[in-house]
Parts: structure tokens; C-alpha cells; sequence
């Protein structure tokens, strides 16, 4: 980025370099990107991310395991169950917890929800993005119900700290399954209004379609993940792939970007992906929900002050960004000895960069919203 | 679970009996007084006031012109009034409107209803500090807002609200409405350079390239109802045409309705509303050339951007919708009604007012399109915007203006072909908007919906 401006030292041409944040509507959080342009034609846009760098990480290795969990809401907070969920499984891991069944649907139900919770979000800030107000605020109507279904569950609304090492911290209140049933009768036909008012707008899919297109290769070499990744035509989904918890259980699909509107990997495919899946997390709910098993919801005997052997661990979960990683490190203490997360967010700044050449400065707009990053979960 | 949300508290009946008295009243005495105002401004009328009730020669007595200037200064001030209030009152249209169509409450504190929202903010942005960036290029930046306001306000020189209700009936009367909104964009781009900022900047340029390009397909679509009329007077247009929709011109030449599509969405982009709203793309450029306004300067823009609405709609109405026209009354009866004295009599002064009814109910109409439109589409990108005007909406514009000319020959030798095509065009109307209606009734009831006007 220093090059990018000394280049322009002593150099009298054409363009002109605009910072694209930190504070501007469109950059989700705080971000910022140098952007150099010609006019409306955009010569590359550098991502400058670090501004809201919390050393979560480093929080991680100071507090107990348990303790850290409130910490882990803080590393996306617009979808809090699966950093909750990703490190639960990587200190299980580590300490070899068996989590009973009931907790692993209960996770299972809570992290579906956030998903539909997290990409209602992206995409109503993609649709504000490209112009459209109302499909924005539809979206966080139906994402208020699930707040509420989830502050039922769990008393916070934003920042969960639901999951436990070893289970969940709560039951289902009464009455909860047939409010959230009833909530996805509702919300599957939304979807399908939705689509009508926003998907198959054709001034939207006149702005999405074939802009921004993310090759499959780029994409793997990229370090893409989730449905920036899958928008681009790789169908890997950890939940089907590597499965964790309670989803062998489950049937549903991957929705994998095939070129919907234009070319595979543009930003309509990565937008359309996170459309279905909302579908499919809604289908996996209900599912989990009829099928719930009862039984406990904490494993037996996890110590309140957790020693595990000196050893590694590692989880993935496919979070709403897309895979997260959890790395623990142990050293036998009552302290992590090294706490890493890896999030999709980060990676997907990656490519900005590249891929921004040649766009419009409304195109890079988009591009930032379909790849749906989310600033604190870039810096964490 | 869906949470039943908590109803804002009802109104007390004093400040509903106020906001009504307001909100209703206002916009009464702005009419009323367009309507008395604007045919008693006529030379005429002052020179029989100066003659009979100042009992003064008006051609010798030399301060007739004083009186008459006094008389215009008026009904300049209503009528600007008339711009500003109507503005606000839109804004707060708007805001409910796009409240009940997003699932939200909207305005609801100042008044009932939220009505006095408008004053509030106008008020609010009054009193906010007049902030200058030192690096902004200073006699312009002070300058821009009011190029703006200037262009807005003259329009309402030729902007026709009744049969006899218009500041000047000018003979080219269109063209100097034209003329003046070009105005409006010269005040944005020297916003946008003289902010010395580049996101201001960006949004000049985008405006300029926008309402430049949009001026050719919106001139060249105006030049249809011109033809048709064989006139420029927007009156001259308005009398040209009927009362009943089969006599509006939209339906009565099937290029003209092709003409009334391309200049409503030309309309659209010179007044920068979605889905042509570039120019302030909030999502791309902060406020685009707004940026770094403030205070009474930003409530100017604001103004005329709202105000322009009914502008917009005021002349496409008047152009293709039949403007002013009342069913069953004919050039003849308001004649018949003025009566022998020079004060018309009170029959013709109820015919103005109705024929004003009418007018103001078809531009309200049309401005609510353009609302419902802003809020349902997403924006395009700049050169689909410059696609859009160059090589679909300037051809056909084209096309529109040279089958008009045929047309007219055709409709010369046969002028049977007129009303034919008026019932048919206005009857594929109807049947398209009875499709549609049943489309959106069952696009509501597939999802569980139903139709429902009383949650307001």
C-alpha cells in the first residue's frame, strides 16, 4: 500500500487516489480501501484492514478455556453461534469431551438460525448496496423474529454465548419449538418473496450478473471459503464434507454457484448461494427440531477449571463467512497456550484486490457486499 | 416468536385536530391562492383594479406598473411558497409511504402521523452551523444552492394548475421549462467542484453526464405532445387534448404512449431519483456532490429535489395525462360561465377550482409512482444509465418523434383513427393495470399476505 502511494510521488498522471473508508456506508465496519481510479473505472482497490484489531487471540491465551467463550461472540458478532461453536469443538477436542446428541442438535438448531440471521443481513446490505432500500429492511424484519427465537434460548440477542464446552449453557424454553416452526413456515415463503422483489429484479441481476468474476482457481488459491467460495463453482461444504456434530443426521443440499444469471464465480452467484442456503438452513432447523432427541445438554464432569494434556487441537465448522477455523494449542496449564482462529472474512480481502481491476467504482461496491465481509471478523 | 410490536401511542385529539387543520389547511390556502391570484395578476384584471377601485386612468396614472409589480411579487412568493411547503409535505408523504412498504412505524412524534416532521428537520437544518471546508472554493460553494433553487423556482412561471390558473401562459411555454431545469444542473456541478472533495466531485460529474444525456430523450419525447397540439403553451397543450383518457394524448397516439414512458424515465434521471439516483448514490459516494454541505445549503438541495417531484409529475401530467381538463365541460362553458363584467363571476371561479382538483389529483397520482418506484428498485451502474439513454431511449425517441409527424397527416385524413385509438390503447391500459392488480393480489396471498390499507 505504501507503494501503491509512493508510486504516484512525482508522477503527474490521470488518476487519482480516493480513500474508500474507513467511515464510508458501504465498507460494512470499519475498513478501508485505497482505491485508485481513472474516472469511474477503478485501477485497483488495496484493502487496508487492522482498524478494528481487539487481539482476541491473545485474549485467548490470558483467560481460562471457558472463559474465553464470551470473548469468541466478539469475532463476528453478526453471527456469534459459530465462533461460539468452533471453539467449544476445538477445546473438546483437545480435553476428548463427548458431547451428548441433545446438545449437538440444540447447536445445530441455534448455529442454522444465526446462519439465516447472518446472511439475511448480507444480502439486504448487498440490496443496499446496489440501491434498493426495502429489501434491506424485509430482511431485518425476519432477522428481529429470529433474535427473539434466539433471545428465547439464550438471553442475548446479538452476542450469544450460547455454547459450552461440552454442551450448551440452556434447554429449550416451552413452547419454543412450535414458535420457531411456525416462524419457518412463514420465513420459506418469504424467501420466495423475496426472491420476487429482489432476486430476479433486472436491474439487479443486470448489476450483479458477470461482475467481479471469481475463477474457481483464484478462488482455492485465494484461500476462499463458504459461499464465496462455493458461488465460484467449488462444491465443499464442511458441514456435508467433514462432518461435524449433528449434521450426518441431516438431509440437505449444497447450493453451489453453476452461473445463474452469467458467468460462474460472479457476484449474482455469490449473492443467489447465500439466497438457497438460507433455504437449506431453514430445512435443516426444521429437521433437527422434529428429530430432536432428549437427553442431556452438558456433557458429565467437564471441570470448571479445565487442564487439558499439553496437545493440539483443531475444529472446523462452516460458519455463515464461510469455514472457521479453531487451532488450540495446550501446554497442560489452565491456559491456552495459543488460541487461533482462521475466518473467511480475512481471506476474502485477500482477492480484493485482484479482483477489482477494471471494475466500476458502483462495481467494487458490490463486490465488497457479495463477498460479504465483516470488519471485526477480518481483524478479530 | 414473532413479538406483537408495540402500537405507537395514539395521538391526543389536539394534536390531531391541529395536524389536520395544518396539514389540510396549508395546502388549501396555497391553492386558494394560486387560484385567485393568478388570473387577478393578469394586466386585464389590474388595469380595470386601477381603473375602478383606485379610480385612476391606468394608462395615464404611473404607478401601474407598480401595482402590477406588486401583484406578480405576490404570486411569485405563493407560488415559491407553494414549491417549498408542497416539498416538504412529500418528503413526509414519502417517508410514510416507504415506511408502510418496508414494515416500519416512520414518522410518528412531531404531530399525528408524524406530520410536522418536515417543519421539524426544515427548522432543524435552519439553525445548524453553515460549515464551509477551507479548502473549498468559496464564492462558488455559496453560490451552487441557489442556481439550484433558481432553476427550481422558475418553473412554476409556466407550471399550469387550472384552466385560467397559471403565472404566465408563455407561448413556448414548454421549452422555457426545459430551459430553466438545466438550470438545476449547473448549480450540482459547481456543488461538486467547488467542494474541492473528491466524492463531490465523482457526483457532479455523474450528474452532469446524467441530465445532459437524459435532456436529449426528454426533449425529443416532449416534441410529441408538441406536435400533436401544434403548440409550445403548456395551456396550448393541455386544451389540445380531453377530458376523458381516450383523449389524453399518451392514448391517443401509440407513439406518444412509447413518448410518455421515455419521458417519465427521463424525468426520473434529471430529477436523480431511483433508480438514476447516481449522483448521491449514498452507497457509493458518502452524499455524492451533497457531501460536504450543510445547514440551510443542504435544505435547499433537498428542497428542490423534493419540490422537483411534483414539478415532474405537474408537467408530464400536463403534457400526456389531459392536465387540467374537467368531463362535459368544454372551452365553451368556462366562457359561458365568466360571465360580462371583468370579475369573472363565481361559476367560473368554482369550474377553476375543479379543473385545479383535477390537476392536482393526477399530479398526485403521478408523484406517487415515482415514490412507489423509488422505493421498489435497486440503482444502475453509470454506463448502463448512459446505455440506457443513448441507445435505447434517444432511438426510440427518435422513432416516436418521426411517426408523430406521420401520424399527424394520418389523423389529418382520417380523424376517426384518434378516438380509435383511444379506446383501444385505454382500454389495453385498463386491462394491463387489471392484471397487474391481480397479480400483486396474488403475489400477496401466496405468501400468506393479504391486502390491508388500515395499518397505517
Amino acid at each position: 500500500m505504501e507503494k501503491l502511494i509512493l508510486r504516484r510521488v512525482d508522477r503527474n498522471n490521470e488518476e487519482m487516489i480516493l480513500n474508500f473508508g474507513p467511515q464510508h456506508p458501504s465498507t460494512h465496519g470499519v475498513i478501508n480501501f485505497i482505491v485508485e481510479t481513472d474516472g469511474e473505472v477503478l485501477r485497483r482497490a488495496v484493502p487496508d484492514v487492522g482498524y478494528l484489531h481487539r487481539s482476541i487471540e491473545k485474549i485467548g491465551e490470558g483467560t481460562g478455556y471457558h472463559g474465553f467463550m464470551p470473548f469468541t461472540d466478539r469475532i463476528d458478532y453478526v453471527a456469534a453461534m459459530f465462533p461460539n461453536e468452533g471453539y467449544a469443538t476445538a477445546v473438546e477436542r483437545l480435553c476428548k469431551i463427548e458431547v451428548p446428541r441433545r446438545a449437538q442438535y440444540l447447536r445445530a438448531i441455534s448455529c442454522e438460525l444465526a446462519r439465516i440471521a447472518s446472511h439475511l443481513i448480507s444480502v439486504g446490505t448487498m440490496a443496499m448496496d446496489i440501491g434498493a432500500f426495502t429489501p434491506m429492511l424485509h430482511g431485518v424484519r425476519e432477522r428481529e423474529t429470529i433474535n427473539d427465537l434466539i433471545e428465547a434460548l439464550c438471553g442475548a440477542r446479538l452476542t450469544y454465548n450460547y455454547h459450552r464446552i461440552g454442551g450448551v449453557a440452556y434447554d429449550l424454553p416451552e413452547g419454543w419449538k412450535e414458535k420457531t416452526l411456525a416462524f419457518l413456515d412463514h420465513f420459506d415463503k418469504f424467501l420466495v418473496e423475496f426472491d420476487r422483489l429482489l432476486s430476479f429484479n433486472e436491474i439487479y441481476i443486470r448489476r450483479l450478473a458477470n461482475v467481479a468474476v471469481i475463477p474457481a482457481k483464484d478462488a482455492i488459491d485465494f484461500g476462499l471459503v463458504g459461499p464465496n467460495l462455493r458461488g465460484s463453482g467449488v462444491d465443499w461444504d464442511v458441514r456435508r464434507d467433514l462432518p461435524y456434530g449433528a449434521y450426518p443426521d441431516f438431509e440437505f443440499e449444497v447450493p453451489v454457484g453453476r452461473g445463474f444469471r452469467g458467468t460462474s464465480g460472479d457476484c449474482y452467484d455469490r449473492y443467489y448461494c447465500r439466497v438457497l442456503e438460507m433455504g437449506q438452513s431453514s430445512r435443516i432447523v426444521r429437521q433437527a427440531l422434529l428429530q430432536l432427541p432428549e437427553g442431556d445438554i452438558m456433557a458429565p464432569k467437564v471441570a470448571r477449571n479445565l487442564k487439558p494434556e499439553a496437545g493440539e487441537a483443531l475444529s472446523r465448522v462452516e460458519s455463515a463467512r464461510g469455514e472457521m477455523a479453531f487451532y488450540v494449542v495446550s501446554d497442560g496449564t489452565n491456559k491456552a497456550y495459543r488460541v487461533r482462529a482462521r475466518t473467511g472474512s480475512f481471506t476474502a480481502m485477500g482477492i480484493i484486490e485482484q479482483a477489482s481491476q477494471g471494475l466500476m467504482i458502483a462495481d467494487l461496491v458490490a463486490l465488497i457486499a457479495s463477498l460479504d465481509v465483516v470488519a471485526p471478523e477480518i481483524d478479530r | 416468536m414473532p413479538r406483537t410490536p408495540k402500537l405507537p401511542k395514539l395521538s391526543p385529539r389536539a394534536v390531531v385536530l391541529v395536524t389536520l387543520a395544518v396539514g389540510l389547511g396549508l395546502p388549501a390556502v396555497l391553492f386558494a391562492a394560486v387560484l385567485v391570484l393568478s388570473p387577478v395578476t393578469k394586466p386585464l384584471m389590474v388595469d380595470w383594479f386601477v381603473q375602478s377601485v383606485l379610480g385612476h386612468d391606468p394608462a395615464a396614472w404611473p404607478y401601474t406598473s407598480l401595482v402590477y409589480g406588486v401583484s406578480v411579487g405576490v404570486l411569485a412568493f405563493v407560488l415559491i411558497n407553494f414549491g417549498a411547503i408542497i416539498s416538504g409535505m412529500t418528503v413526509w408523504w414519502e417517508m410514510r409511504v416507504s415506511s408502510r412498504m418496508q414494515s416500519r412505524v416512520g414518522y410518528n412524534r412531531a404531530g399525528a402521523g408524524g406530520f410536522f416532521q418536515w417543519v421539524a428537520d426544515a427548522v432543524k437544518l435552519l439553525f445548524k452551523e453553515d460549515l464551509i471546508p477551507t479548502e473549498a472554493d468559496q464564492v462558488l460553494f455559496r453560490a451552487a444552492p441557489y442556481f439550484v433553487m433558481t432553476g427550481f423556482a422558475l418553473t412554476f412561471v409556466a407550471l399550469p394548475f387550472g384552466e385560467s390558473l397559471i403565472a404566465a401562459d408563455l407561448n413556448v411555454g414548454i421549452f422555457y421549462l426545459t430551459a430553466v431545469t438545466a438550470l438545476v444542473v449547473v448549480g450540482i456541478l459547481l456543488a461538486g467542484w467547488s467542494s474541492n472533495s473528491k466524492w463531490a466531485l465523482f457526483g457532479g460529474m455523474r450528474s452532469a453526464a446524467q441530465v445532459v444525456s437524459y435532456e436529449i430523450p426528454a426533449g425529443l419525447a416532449v416534441m410529441v405532445p408538441v406536435l400533436m397540439a401544434g403548440t409550445l403553451s403548456m395551456q396550448g397543450i393541455v386544451r389540445a387534448q380531453g377530458a376523458w383518457p381516450w383523449e389524453w394524448t399518451v392514448f391517443t397516439n401509440p407513439a406518444a404512449a412509447v413518448a410518455f414512458v421515455i419521458f417519465f424515465i427521463a424525468q426520473l434521471a434529471e430529477g436523480n431519483r431511483t433508480p438514476f439516483d447516481l449522483p448521491e448514490a449514498e452507497s457509493e459516494l458518502v452524499a455524492g456532490y451533497l457531501s460536504e454541505y450543510s445547514g440551510f445549503r443542504f435544505a435547499l438541495y433537498f428542497l428542490v429535489e423534493f419540490g422537483n417531484l411534483w414539478v415532474m409529475a405537474a408537467v408530464a401530467t400536463t403534457l400526456f395525462l389531459g392536465g387540467w381538463q374537467i368531463p362535459w365541460v368544454g372551452p365553451e362553458v368556462f366562457e359561458a360561465a365568466k360571465g360580462a363584467g371583468p370579475v369573472p363571476a363565481l361559476p367560473w371561479w368554482g369550474l377553476q377550482l375543479l379543473s385545479m382538483a383535477v390537476m392536482a389529483a393526477k399530479t398526485i397520482l403521478v408523484l406517487n409512482v415515482i415514490v412507489w418506484v423509488r422505493w421498489t428498485l435497486p440503482r444502475i451502474r453509470i454506463d448502463q444509465m448512459m446505455n440506457l439513454c443513448w441507445k435505447y431511449l434517444v432511438p426510440w425517441a427518435f422513432v416516436t418523434f418521426v411517426f408523430t409527424l406521420l401520424w399527424q397527416i394520418a389523423v389529418a385524413r382520417l380523424p376517426e383513427l384518434k378516438t380509435v385509438t383511444g379506446v383501444v390503447l385505454t382500454v389495453a391500459f385498463l386491462a394491463t393495470l387489471a392484471v397487474f392488480l391481480r397479480q400483486v393480489r396474488a403475489n400477496l396471498t401466496a405468501v400468506g399476505d393479504r391486502v390491508d390499507l388500515t395499518n397505517w
